[in-house]
């Protein structure tokens, strides 16, 4: 174990993967000077350019020339700096990279890892703010990863680079300095669709993903101050998505509140929310319920931004709710 | 092979007529001498981007034709097993990595496929076909600049028959052309009568030995002209009248034949290989009659392994 923030994680994930896979790049627009976050620090120097390579300001070609490149058998690793911009290459993603194995008849497989930092970030205002997760959990053919904690930075990191299918990995840009314990074993992966269990409780359970299961845990602690125990669950990837451990957990608690940073509207909250009323529907002791933003652009001045955050208070508020 | 890739389509379009070639096809007929001009120079071992026009672009870079059949009537033992069709007919083996249903994606695709070459320290090339329509997209300046920068093994290839679906492209393109537009960015072009298969064939011998040699991507400017419609079910009426038959003079196979004749060679030898040609795709075509659909279960097949729809779709 070592302690490390959630950027030197995914930092290490990438280095440890570039030395054990000489198939393995990273491309994307100034990452020679370490990527606009810092997260691509040194690796230039390590790998030299051809590894770790800087892209003209193209993110279709970015993008699509990974899906080339992931055919022609090599494990691109591409960085889009903001979710926002990766919207110029949702076609190389949507239509090339998802496509490509089903369409050839299984002649092609595209193993390439999409980094596209989502959330908001202190006033970073409307096109460098969003949490566009749902769009891509839509699309048959990708993997949806969202790491909450340093450790899950690397692990899952590190399982999105050796996985043969596309993934969109996304980190959330608000967590980069959170520090934690990360394994340091060279194969320490975690694997999608496995859900953590953040805090055990037996009132409520809290879905969530990203940078909000932080403030769910934060909202479990001040619940648990007034008695009501809840269970966070971290999904860590939203496709695939742990329905079993979220079925299970509801089951016992008879309570589901699912939050997201994304609006609420279409987020995948909203697949989570249908599933359980599917499923277990009769059994809830009381309906299930959704958090997210609310249909708005995220604002820069910070009163505006705090407007479409789901705060630690609102889902206090929501559960206490749900216990009456 | 000129003769493969008209009989192909002009079967394919009777597939269309007998409703057992089920979407849309974009026949390359008028169009043939460029990609056997260019595939002359290319091996297995090449690479391949084509468009949605690419029938011609498929056979000539090694393609089966029976699979291509196969796979335009949606059946058993297409190249993508029926699950591609037309537009996103690809075979691997011969180093097609596949036709794509949108206008010039494949060019930022081939420039990847390119860059893992180099990547790679391997001795290939790949060639990216696209329309004139094609270098209004974005993705056409963002594959071009990329290729030169990281001057990639790719010979880019356009192929211009001055039409984008039903639009005169020249009514809706500003300045002086593909050509020009590839050189704004660095990247050496070259303007040819692509309807001259000889003619095609020495620039592209130029273009990509420059390219081997390592000199980083070249472009392919080949003017030509589209017999049919836009696609196999247009009638092409906004074209004025007296157009397609002015061309008839520029039929790239009737002017090989010409060359053919004018050189020696006898008529019934080049009427033996048209002949050679038609039975060859009857027979391809028969084969894809009598061929079973794929079934219902292959729609969760090669979907993803993690989080696939063969396990769970919902
Ligand atoms: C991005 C995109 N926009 C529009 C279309 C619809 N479309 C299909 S072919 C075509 C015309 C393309 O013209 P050109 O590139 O010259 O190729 P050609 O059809 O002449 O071979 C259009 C507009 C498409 N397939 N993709
Ligand atoms: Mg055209």
């Amino acid at each position: 174990m070592a302690r490390l923030s959630y950027l030197d994680a995914g930092r290490a994930a990438l280095a440890e993967e570039l030395a054990r896979d000489p198939l393995v790049w990273a491309i994307g627009e100034d990452l020679g000077r370490g990527g606009v976050f810092g997260q691509y620090r040194g690796l230039t120097e390590t790998f030299g350019p051809d590894r770790v390579s800087d892209a003209p300001i193209s993110e279709a070609a970015i993008l699509g020339a990974a899906v080339g490149a992931a055919m022609t058998g090599t494990r691109p690793v591409v960085e889009m700096r903001f979710s926002d911009f990766a919207l110029c290459a949702v076609d190389e993603l949507v239509n090339q990279a998802a496509k490509a194995r089903f369409m050839f008849g299984g002649q092609a497989r595209v193993p390439l890892v999409v980094r596209e930092p989502i959330g908001m970030w202190r006033s970073s205002a409307a096109q460098h703010s969003q949490s566009l997760e749902s769009w891509y959990a839509h699309i048959p053919g990708l993997v949806v990863a969202c790491p909450a904690t340093p450790a899950d930075n690397k692990g899952m990191l590190k399982a999105a680079i050796r996985c043969d299918d596309p993934v969109v990995y996304m980190e959330h840009k608000n967590l980069w300095g959170l520090e934690d314990e990360v394994p340091d074993d060279p194969d320490y992966l975690v694997p999608f669709g496995e859900a953590r269990i953040v805090r055990g409780g037996g009132d409520a359970t809290i879905v969530s993903w990203s940078a909000q299961v932080h403030v769910a845990a934060a909202a479990a602690e001040a619940l648990a101050g007034q008695g009501i125990e809840a269970e966070v669950i971290d999904l860590r990837s939203i496709w695939p998505w742990d329905k079993e451990r979220v079925l299970a957990s509801v089951a016992r608690t008879g309570r589901l509140l699912v939050t997201h940073e994304a609006v609420a509207v279409a987020g995948f909250g909203a697949e989570i929310a249908a599933t359980v009323a599917e499923r277990l529907g009769r059994d809830l002791k009381t309906p299930v319920r959704r958090l997210g933003a609310p249909r708005a652009p995220v604002g820069y001045a910070p009163p505006v931004e705090d407007a479409v955050r789901v705060s630690r208070d609102a889902i206090v508020a929501a559960v206490t709710e749900m216990m009456r | 092979m000129m003769h493969r890739i008209r009989a192909l389509e002009e079967v394919a379009l009777r597939g269309l007529a007998d409703k057992v070639v089920l979407g849309a096809i974009h026949p390359s007929i008028g169009q043939e001498a460029v990609p056997v001009g260019v595939m002359g120079h290319m091996s297995a071992d090449d690479l391949l981007l084509s468009t949605h026009r690419g029938h011609g672009h498929t056979l000539a870079k090694g393609a089966s034709a029976t699979a291509m059949m196969h796979e335009l009537l949606g059946r058993v033992g297409g190249n993508c097993g029926g699950k591609g069709g037309s537009m996103h007919i690809a075979d691997f083996e011969v180093g097609m990595l596949g036709a794509n249903g949108v206008v010039g994606a494949n060019i930022v695709i081939a420039a990847g496929a390119a860059h893992a070459i180099k990547l790679r320290r391997e001795n290939r090339m790949v060639a990216c076909f696209f329309g004139d329509g094609a270098i209004n997209r974005g993705p056409f300046l963002e594959g071009l600049n990329w290729a030169a920068v990281f001057r990639l093994p790719v010979l880019f290839v356009c192929e211009d028959n001055g039409y984008s679906a039903t639009t005169r492209t020249a009514t809706m393109t500003a300045g002086a052309g593909p050509a020009a537009r590839a050189r704004a960015i660095g990247v050496p072009a070259v303007e040819v009568d692509g309807n001259d298969v000889l003619a095609v064939d020495a620039a592209a011998a130029e273009l990509i030995g420059a390219i081997r040699a390592g000199d980083g991507p070249r472009f392919l400017h080949a003017r030509t002209y589209r017999i049919t419609g836009h696609t196999g079910a247009d009638p092409a009426t906004y074209r004025p009248a007296g157009e397609v038959e002015a061309q008839a003079h520029n039929d790239p196979i009737g002017r090989a034949r010409d060359t053919l004749l004018a050189a020696g060679v006898a008529a019934a030898e080049v009427d033996a290989v048209r002949a050679a040609a038609l039975a060859e795709m009857e027979a391809a075509y028969g084969s894809a009659r009598a061929a079973p659909y794929p079934p219902a279960d292959q729609a969760f097949v090669d979907v993803q392994d993690i989080g696939s729809p063969a396990v769970e779709a919902y």
